[in-house]
């Protein structure tokens, strides 16, 4: 089993989403984030205070999925989360030892 | 027609009936004779027109049409502190100060109201020191003040409602000064600095100025030593904050990382929120001030919105010209400061008047919280001072440019006459007396606060410990937090 972490610009979600939905994946965590790269933050202004904002915000999507459903969802990111411009996001790939389905007790690729 | 001429005759004499039969007891009915049509007539047309009733015969009694507009206006500068400015100064604060924002509106609310029952509105409003810097004793704890009007003041307005509405003004004014000091001052150090502020700056500068034997009243004492205007509070409201605050603050100290970490707002949805709380507030405020439904309400409420709606696109403007962008807190303080700047000025002026004083509160004021702040390096956290301070300020200036007798037909009478107003308005100098008058209190105020603050500091800490200003005044002053994940 493989776990996918992928950071990509907000607005992407959506799409990100019908495109894992339209390859057979059907569950995913998505956790909203702040964080920066090579694009760079902004400066906001109140009043007389000038601040510069290096974090950003992203969104994280996690996902865990049997190997051979890996390669297919990573492709389906790619096309759908890219932009072409800087800030686009990045994909990390991780070994999972095991999962478990509270409700059944089921383990393994059954439980993803 | 018939009809109509019958109901309105019907509803004169209900009119009458209500207005001139009832103060009178059985016993005062026997004794003298009940007031002829002629007199009850001309009693009406004095409160139609806020005139004095004395000359009429007939005995005083408060105006169900004035003092029910004097109810609303009370209320609505009651809106202005809370929710209003705790709304303002909330979202301009850090997530983790939220509530000592409100908690310090409340809190001042609370020791204020006492102030002003046990002595506060006695010491502005009374007479019987015969002093032109402090009121009397005579209404300590609010004795004799009842629903029958104090003709020193307003003809035509109960006196417990004339109290509490002057009492909202009492509460906003020290509220104000905190903003300076926001996110880093003890909240039991805010309580005593209020309750020390308002006997050594607030009682005495009120009654100098709106007090009818004050040092500094213009249209009701013929004896002033300088006779200046201040319609709705500019000295006595906002210059003598914003000083305040600018002391207070420098004293204080900037914030922990002032500088080097972000300090943003964190609603700006918030503050838009109060800032429109604060508009509406302040019909009640500077409308309210005439202290009648009459024509300088009237032409109070019109230039309040002028300078209000000028005010909010000229600040804006500048950030344009000068950031290139307008922003929403841009459109919020040049807002507030309209209407800072117009309070002194709102029932003397025309509508020209007005907009010219709006289109100034924009431009000075956004100068003092952005150039000024940045190159005296002062931690003033919300610009207390920069539109409070500077805006009240300016706008007691400025009422001696625009004041005209047109709107405002108080400007000559024998008591302007007497004191010199009248002839200072046909010398167009008026604005020499205003800062006269100004740099007066501006040195008492200075002077004042800097003995509170200095005294305040010696009682107790004023400052939050560091570890507490890090963590938040809301968790380590109150035990609470604004916002909670779950649930």
């Amino acid at each position: 089993m493989k776990k996918i972490e992928a950071i990509i610009k907000p607005f992407k979600i959506e799409e990100v989403k019908d495109a894992l939905n339209e390859i057979g994946i059907e569950g995913m965590t998505v956790t909203e984030v702040k964080g920066f790269g090579r694009q760079k933050g902004h400066t906001e202004i109140y009043r007389g205070s000038e601040y510069t904002v290096d974090f950003l915000p992203k969104i994280k999507i996690e996902i865990v999925l049997a190997d051979e459903a890996l390669e297919g969802a990573i492709e389906a990111i790619m096309k759908s989360a890219k932009t072409g411009k800087i800030g686009d996001g990045k994909i990390f790939v991780f070994h999972v030892e095991n999962a478990i389905r509270i409700r059944t007790n089921e383990t393994g690729e059954k439980a993803v | 027609m018939y009809f109509l001429i019958n109901r309105s005759l019907t509803i004169l004499r209900f009119f009458l009936l209500a207005t001139c039969a009832l103060p009178l007891t059985p016993l005062q009915a026997m004794a003298m004779p009940l007031p002829s049509l002629e007199q009850r007539l001309s009693y009406v047309e004095a409160m139609l027109h806020n005139d004095d009733p004395t000359s009429t015969g007939i005995a005083p009694i408060a105006s169900p049409w004035h003092t029910g507009w004097m109810m609303v206006a009370a209320v609505l500068v009651f809106f202005m502190v809370l929710p209003g400015l705790a709304l303002f100064y909330g979202g301009l604060v850090r997530q983790k100060n939220v509530l000592s924002i409100l908690a310090m509106c409340f809190g001042i609310a609370g020791v204020v109201t006492i102030l002003w029952w046990a002595c506060g509105y006695s010491l502005v409003f009374g007479h019987n020191f015969n002093s032109p810097f402090l009121g009397g004793s005579e209404y300590f704890f609010l004795q004799g003040v009842t629903s029958l009007p104090n003709t020193s003041y307003a003809y035509w307005i109960a006196q417990n409602i004339f109290c509490i509405y002057e009492l909202a003004f009492a509460i906003i004014t020290p509220a104000l000064i905190f903003g300076a000091s926001a996110e880093r001052m003890k909240f039991l150090a805010i309580l005593l600095y209020t309750l020390l502020w308002m006997f050594s700056v607030y009682f005495p500068l009120a009654h100098m100025i709106w007090g009818n034997n004050g040092l500094f009243n213009g249209l009701l004492n013929p004896d002033a030593w300088m006779p200046a205007l201040d319609f709705a509070g500019g000295t006595v409201v906002h210059m003598s904050s914003g000083i305040s605050s600018l002391v207070l603050c420098i004293i204080l100290g900037k914030r922990l990382g002032y500088g080097k970490e972000p300090m943003m707002p964190h609603s700006l949805v918030l503050t838009v929120v109060g800032a429109g709380i604060l508009w509406i507030g302040w019909y009640g405020f500077n409308a309210g001030s005439a202290l009648a439904v009459d024509s300088v309400a009237m032409n109070a409420f019109m230039t309040t919105t002028l300078a209000a709606g000028t005010g909010c696109l000229t600040w804006p403007t500048m950030e344009f010209l000068f950031r290139g962008k307008p922003s929403v807190l841009g459109f919020c303080s040049g807002a507030v400061a309209g209407l800072v700047v117009v309070t002194p000025a709102a029932g003397f002026i025309d509508s020209t008047g007005a907009v010219s004083l709006g289109c100034v509160a924009g431009i000075i004021p956004y100068f003092a919280c952005t150039t000024f702040k940045k190159i005296f390096r002062y931690d003033d956290a919300l610009d207390s001072f920069g539109i409070h301070g500077v805006g009240g300020t300016i706008g007691a200036l400025l009422t001696g440019l625009f004041a005209t007798p047109a709107v405002n037909a108080h400007l000559i009478s024998p008591i302007t006459m007497h004191n010199g107003l009248e002839q200072a308005l046909r010398n167009k100098t008026i604005w020499l007396i205003q800062a006269k008058a100004l740099g007066i209190s501006l040195c008492y105020v200075v002077i004042a606060s800097l003995i509170v603050t200095h005294l305040v500091q010696f009682l107790m800490t004023l400052r939050a410990e560091q570890e507490d200003e890090s963590q938040g005044l809301d968790i380590s002053e109150h035990g609470e937090e604004g916002y909670t994940m779950s649930g």
